[in-house]
């Protein structure tokens, strides 16, 4: 049954509400117990209020260990029972069942599987309320929002088959290099890389092995990259606002593409400098 | 003899349609089922109700739209992903990682794919042109969350959910690319890892972790391969779902600047 369907008494929906505003409850937590309470108001009208409000009696002749009635046990408990504290202001004649409510007794534990019940219906209710305080309120302004399909589908879908048919054009007509068989007895000269790790072996030939190995790049540039946003406290993303970090970043980046171009095109026989448009190109991907 | 009437191809296909096994396939909202208009709400269904499109969101904002704001880059490296992962599982039908003296089984496949395995050079040259490419789209879309600011909070946390997807991604093409097993693999390999033998303290044993050995050798090409075919691409996968749920989980796309 969907929750508009259901019958509430409007007088004590009125009132209820009014209270709970009256009292500076906000407005969603008041319609929510105002609207609890007409139900239960309606119900008890329409004489089916014992129904609807099961028994907060304690478990009689189990004498299980008192148990307080704390506020999560209240909450997964049905409708009823669960509004318990928040019903307070509620008309006598509905709130009765629930303000009379002794603490609730459970039975202690025993360890068996329960038994169905005999003659108990087939089907059960499943209903929960969720404490005030367990409601989050989310405010998000719905902006200029389109729909992803078929917008942005679309899109991808023509950018892929872009690049897919470009790679299978250029797959076509350049063939992946394979070179003869390896020979552990046989240094190619120059031996290379390949292209991603050529920056870090051109920084080689300047620094100390130890330094641009593996203390220099991939452990600092990478550990740098991985903090990046816990150190940069900016909370801006207009590029106007970042002058410093978009420096750093394009400094970084063009330190890397300068080496890694460097690596690939300007460096021949022996790893010495070599110019590409006279002595060739000493590179394989 | 009654004539037979032929239905027309749109009133055969409404009738496809109409069956149990058809509307069992497409949930409700799909395009491919009867009834498809081009409301708001199929539009929504169309997205739900399709465990490949439910990836994205419902509604978007409108300028994650505009090509030059993330030029695709994300999603591209994701569909080169994809396309080397096709082109890889077809390339493992022919090619084992062995290269024992007097043997090297892995060479002559690498020559056998060229030369008579069907279409074999085509998926060859796709997977290792895509390799590259995607070595490439992913340092590119870096730069590009980089320089839209988009690792600020709450996306820190996916910011470095890529850059280890960066650092898997090079270890992914590193490790392909010894598998062909001639001269250009094992030299650029044996110059690479020698990079991680000027680590301090462990450069010895990160070397023998490496390779398996002290030099590039059969038991490198095996563990090379695992790592290629199945360790790299498991982890990968882990972190590329985070990186999906958390952009979501972030609220999408971000900007606009």
């Amino acid at each position: 049954m969907a929750r508009d369907d259901t019958a509430l008494d409007q007088e004590t929906f009125d009132r209820v509400l009014a209270e709970e505003l009256g009292k500076g409850t906000d407005r969603r937590v008041a319609e929510g117990r105002a609207r609890a309470a007409a139900l239960r108001a309606a119900r008890a009208k329409s004489g089916e209020g014992p129904a609807a409000t099961p028994a907060p009696a304690p478990a009689a002749g189990d004498g299980g260990a008192p148990e307080p009635a704390a506020a999560p046990a209240a909450v997964a408990a049905p409708a009823a029972v669960g509004a318990t504290a928040p019903a307070a202001a509620a008309p006598a004649s509905v709130a009765a069942a629930t303000l009379t409510a002794p603490e609730r007794q459970a039975p202690a534990p025993t360890g068996n599987v329960p038994e169905p019940k005999k003659g108990a219906p087939e089907k059960h209710r499943l209903l929960a309320l969720v404490p005030p305080e367990g409601i989050q309120r989310v405010e998000r302004e719905q902006g200029d929002r389109i729909n992803v399909w078929p917008h942005l589908l679309i899109e991808e879908f023509v950018a892929m088959m872009i690049v897919l048919a470009a790679l299978t054009i250029f797959a076509t007509f350049v063939n992946a290099p394979l070179r003869e068989l390896a020979n552990p007895n046989l240094t190619p000269n120059p031996s290379k890389a390949p292209w991603y790790f050529l920056g870090l072996q051109e920084l080689l030939r300047y620094f100390h092995p130890m330094v641009a190995g593996v203390l220099f790049a991939p452990t600092l540039v990478l550990l740098a990259l991985a903090v990046a946003p816990y150190v940069d406290r900016n909370p801006s993303t207009k590029p106007g606002d970042r002058k410093i970090a978009i420096t750093l970043f394009t400094m970084l980046l063009m330190f890397g593409a300068v080496l890694t171009i460097i690596g690939s095109f300007f460096r021949g026989t022996g790893y010495n400098w070599v110019w590409p448009w006279a002595q060739g190109v000493f590179f394989e991907l | 003899m009654a004539k037979l009437k032929l239905p027309t191809p749109t009133e055969a296909l409404d009738r496809v349609r109409e069956t149990e096994v058809w509307r069992s396939i497409f949930r409700p909202g799909s395009i491919f089922r009867r009834g498809y208009r081009d409301t708001s709400r199929d539009r929504a269904l169309a997205t739900m109700n399709n465990v490949l499109y439910h990836l994205h969101p419902v509604k978007m904002k409108r300028h994650g739209l505009k090509l030059t704001y993330t030029f695709c880059l994300g999603g591209l490296s994701f569909f080169l992903f994809i396309l080397l992962t096709i082109t890889g599982i077809y390339l493992m039908f022919f090619y084992r990682p062995a290269a024992e003296l007097g043997s090297a089984a892995a060479y002559t496949d690498m020559q056998n794919i060229r030369t008579s395995v069907f279409f074999g050079d085509l998926v060859r040259n796709l997977h290792r042109w895509g390799a590259h490419l995607m070595v490439f789209t992913v340092t590119l879309h870096m730069a590009r969350v980089f320089y839209t600011g988009s690792y600020k909070p709450p996306r820190e946390f996916n910011w470095v959910v890529g850059v280890l997807l960066l650092f898997l991604t090079l270890g992914l093409s590193f490790t392909g690319y010894l598998l062909p097993w001639d001269q250009l693999a094992v030299w650029a390999v044996t110059v690479g890892t020698s990079l991680a033998g000027y680590s301090p303290l462990i450069a010895k044993q990160a070397n023998f972790l490496l390779l398996g050995g002290v030099i590039v050798g059969p038991d490198t090409l095996l563990r090379w391969y695992v790592l290629h075919v199945l360790a790299l691409p498991f982890v990968l996968v882990i972190f590329l779902s985070v990186h999906f749920w958390r952009i979501r989980k972030d609220g999408g796309i971000s900007g606009p600047l």
